[in-house]
């Protein structure tokens, strides 16, 4: 079904023929607006920006790119086609029809569930709001804003699902999802990750390389749910979220590319010398991506959770690539291993798979972060420097769960709090590394122009030449 | 950079033409991009057909499944998926070579062009090759789609010499020379009859790059070895012009020197008359001289490899050398079962016996020439020496007047219904 542009909603989900729900998001949707205003990127309203709009969801038809002034970009409700006869393919329901609707018994869960994702969506926008002042190019810019109207598009995914399928308590979450604040100290955003700063372009890469792709793999999961709705909202979604991960990954290799070039034009041997040309430093990078993929493990929950088997179990939330596991999905008698603590060392026990799921999907994350970091390295390679990025230990650095109890280096041995004391800024950005890397971030918003610390991108958004006018400020 | 959005772009080949394996065949293969993709998944869950996989490496599209939909890219966040190479069809890029790379293979697809002029120097060889009956004609209306200048003299695809291989015996007067050419990943489909250029190496007197020759190919359109991408050179080293006069034959001399290994710059292929007929039933006439034989070869290893699929037709070859010892492929010719191929040798210059031409062979087969003359799918081709060209159109019309036929009406209906062929050099 295409969506319908003579409805204030676009949507795919024939709204006009159920008004009560229709009726409920007409009312949320100025209060959505108002929060873009108030939380969206700053001072950004009347600027022109060439943005991928979704017109109809097969694939050719969903990325229609024009320009458009963001508050009026079209928001709507979007859910990947039907899978007819879908059934639940994991859990104590696997192989009945997928839900189309809830079963009591498991709405507080789902809601839960729905909330935790949707919540993420606002906040993101909320800690990006001031990067717009120090865009490094207009190319940039544009990718930032193109990231946060999807994340846009994701709240009203969510809401969509609260509003039609959880009744009153579903329009009160959805109100609420609009109230809380990243980084309000009286009503924070619910997870931790999305209460920090992203206060310059570098952090912003890392986190839609880092932080994006745990949505990546939290969207793949809830894909698999029982509750189709869900599954097929969360599988547009990933559409989306591609681009996302896609502005990290390219944001940060063309820094190291930048810094790479510089290098090696000085024949420079001492990687911290590149400081001198105003670039950014490899240890520096290294020391930011320490921070964004430990802070980012922490978002994959307790390593073991008895809420998470329980999802599992009910179907409420599957696995990474679930129907492509071949075990029974069921878990009753498997085993996972898992990271512990024990006598103040790191362990590895072998604990019930159900109770692990979290720490699998963790897991299947890494595993993609790896591969991605083994890109950038090969940027560095390409230069002939004799540097790697390395991802630290998974018990780096942790804030959630046993191993926060521990200080463990990146290299993954426990170390004292003395020596953490004394050598956390080895690993972690130092108060000093974040003023210099705030010290590059100017605003260069010239056509095919890019602030001297980060390269060029190989090719422009949708085929358009990299000095496209990506953004018009009027 | 890419100019257009998805409508804009060739669709690869159509299913329907997947059976097709002929390494004639040049279709545009669909490959992502390993340095620019993100992993993203997005290519694999939109495609339709599941034409996309991974591994913990790569995101590869398998040839055999895609369907060139284009669902795949707009979804795509990275421009990593809007890759195509013009590959031939019986070779394209595996899944497993595509699991492999670090970055796309360099672009070794011909750069096509729909009206792409011949250089100056093929196009004048060609005209010549052809006068003798008026300048090219029409193919048979069941031709195989020639793909003509593929590669230029800016752009020459580079072949590997995989053999080279003396046809004539070591006393001959004449050292004729099987070479053959691969061509690695570069697609260079040809069909039989075609020719290709080869560009010697190095400057000529004038210091100005050495003109290009033109060959025949020896091999049919699935390749010398069928399924590899390679074709094979019927060549002579030629130490005399045609009228005896000594002359340095710069590029026979460099490809009969060739060794396994070399690499050429090779462009083409040409040629858009001189080719077979593909259908059931048709049969083709042979007359040739020497390196003439080339494109007989081809036509004949074609049909002989099709000879389980009993599609008929006759295939009959007058062919005049010397003698036997400089005859170009004279062993493996006497090996095909008559059934297949009515073969008629001519020696002009065997001790003790009589100088015989492929025109008196002509006159000796009179009743089945006239016959295949007269049979509307017969086509005829004519490839040798300029000097047979006259004896040869004699022979027919004495062949036609022996049985109570009028050349002079037979010859332009040949011509008009593209039944006759002539290559002459």
């Amino acid at each position: 079904m295409s969506i319908n542009y003579s409805e204030k909603i676009p949507n795919n989900v024939d709204l006009a023929n159920n008004k009560t729900l229709q009726r409920a998001l007409e009312h949320w949707q100025p209060h959505f607006l108002d929060w873009w205003r108030d939380m969206g990127p700053e001072d950004s309203t009347q600027f022109d920006v060439y943005l991928r709009t979704a017109l109809r969801l097969d694939p050719k038809g969903w990325a229609h790119f024009d320009y458009v002034k963001m508050p009026d970009y079209r928001w709507g409700i979007f859910l990947n086609a039907a899978e007819p006869d879908r059934k639940i393919p994991f859990g104590v329901h696997q192989g009945e029809p997928a839900w189309q609707e809830i079963p009591g018994e498991y709405r507080s869960n789902l809601r839960r569930l729905i909330v935790t994702q949707g919540d993420t969506e606002p906040a993101s926008v909320e800690q990006q709001r001031h990067l717009g002042l120090t865009c490094p190019s207009l190319y940039d810019l544009r990718n930032l804003f193109q990231v946060n109207v999807e994340e846009g598009r994701h709240l009203w995914a969510m809401v969509y699902l609260l509003h039609a399928y959880f009744g009153r308590d579903g329009r009160e979450e959805g109100e609420a999802l609009l109230a809380r604040r990243s980084g309000d100290a009286d009503n924070p955003r619910i997870l931790g990750a999305f209460n920090e700063k992203t206060p310059d372009w570098l952090s912003f890469f890392m986190f839609t390389f880092f932080t994006d792709r745990d949505g990546k793999f939290q969207l793949s999961a809830l894909a698999e749910s029982a509750f189709d709705p869900l599954a097929r909202s969360c599988r547009f979604m990933l559409t989306e979220e591609a681009h996302h991960m896609f502005v990290g990954e390219t944001g940060v290799g063309r820094t190291i590319q930048r810094t790479c070039e510089v290098m090696q034009q000085h024949k420079m041997s001492d990687p911290a010398d590149a400081r001198k040309f105003g670039v950014i430093d490899l240890p520096t990078l290294q020391r930011y991506l320490n921070f964004h993929y430990s802070v980012t493990l922490d978002l994959f929950g307790a390593d073991v959770s008895s809420n998470a088997a329980t999802f599992f179990a009910t179907g409420l939330k599957g696995r990474f690539e679930e129907t492509k596991i071949g075990d029974d999905h069921q878990l009753n008698d498997a085993e996972y291993p898992v990271i512990q603590v024990g006598n103040g060392q790191l362990v590895t026990n072998h604990v019930s798979a159900l109770n692990a799921i979290n720490e699998r999907l963790r897991d299947d994350y890494i595993k993609d972060t790896v591969a991605g970091v083994g890109r950038w390295n090969k940027i560095i390679e390409k230069h002939g420097i004799p540097f790697e990025l390395k991802l630290p230990h998974k018990a780096f650095n942790r804030r959630i769960g046993p191993l926060s109890e521990l200080r463990v280096n990146p290299d993954g041995q426990v170390i004292t709090e003395a020596e953490w004391t004394q050598r956390h800024t080895e690993w972690l950005p130092s108060r000093e590394d974040m003023e210099y890397v705030r010290s590059l971030m100017g605003r260069v918003i010239e056509p095919g122009k890019f602030a001297n610390w980060i390269a060029a991108p190989a090719r422009g958004i949708n085929n358009q030449p990299v000095n496209f006018e990506y953004v018009r400020f009027n | 950079m890419l100019q257009g959005g998805p409508a804009a772009r060739p669709v690869p080949r159509e299913k329907a033409m997947a059976a097709v394996t002929e390494s004639t065949e040049l279709s545009l293969q669909h490959l992502i991009d390993p340095e620019i993709c993100i992993r993203c998944n997005t290519c694999e869950e939109a495609c339709p057909v599941d034409a996309i996989t991974h591994d913990s490496r790569n995101y590869v599209v398998d040839f055999n499944i895609c369907e060139g939909c284009n669902a795949c890219i707009s979804p795509c966040p990275t421009g990593a998926i809007d890759n195509w190479r013009r590959v031939s069809s019986a070779q394209p890029y595996t899944l497993e070579e595509q699991l492999s790379w670090d970055t796309l293979p360099a672009k070794t697809e011909p750069a096509v062009t729909a009206e792409a002029e011949l250089p100056a120097e093929v196009a004048r060889l060609t005209a010549e090759a052809s006068a003798g009956q008026g300048g090219p004609v029409s193919p048979p209306w069941s031709a195989a789609h020639p793909y003509v200048n593929l590669y230029s003299l800016q752009n020459p695809a580079i072949a590997t010499v995989a053999g080279n291989f003396p046809l004539t015996d070591e006393n001959a007067s004449a050292d004729i020379r099987h070479i053959i050419l691969d061509f690695g990943n570069t697609a260079f489909p040809v069909l039989e009859g075609q020719s290709i250029g080869v560009i010697p190496p190095g400057i000529d007197e004038n210091g100005k790059p050495r003109h290009v020759r033109l060959y025949s190919v020896a091999s049919p359109r699935n390749g010398e070895r069928p399924g590899y991408n390679n074709l094979s050179l019927t060549v002579k080293r030629v130490t005399h012009d045609h009228e005896g006069n000594p002359v340095p034959g710069v590029c026979s001399h460099y490809l009969c020197d060739l060794k396994k290994g070399d690499q050429l710059k090779v462009v083409g292929p040409y040629g858009t008359s001189f080719l077979m007929p593909n259908h059931p039933g048709s049969s083709i006439m042979m007359i040739c001289t020497g390196t003439g034989s080339a494109p007989m070869r081809a036509m004949t290893e074609r049909r002989r490899r099709r000879i389980a699929l009993n599609e008929g037709g006759e295939l009959m070859l007058f062919f005049g050398a010397r003698r036997p010892g400089e005859l170009p492929y004279f062993g493996p010719l006497m090996k095909l079962p008559k059934t297949f191929l009515d073969i008629n040798l001519a020696f002009s210059r065997v001790p003790d016996t009589p100088k015989q031409y492929v025109q008196d062979l002509i006159r000796e087969r009179g009743t089945d020439v006239t016959r295949l003359l007269k049979d509307e799918n017969c086509y005829i081709y004519v490839c040798g020496l300029k000097g047979m060209e006259d004896g040869v159109k004699e022979a027919f019309r004495d062949v036609c007047a022996t049985h109570g036929m009028d050349w002079n009406s037979v010859y332009p209906a040949l011509l008009a219904n593209s039944r006759l062929h002539v290559e002459t050099y």
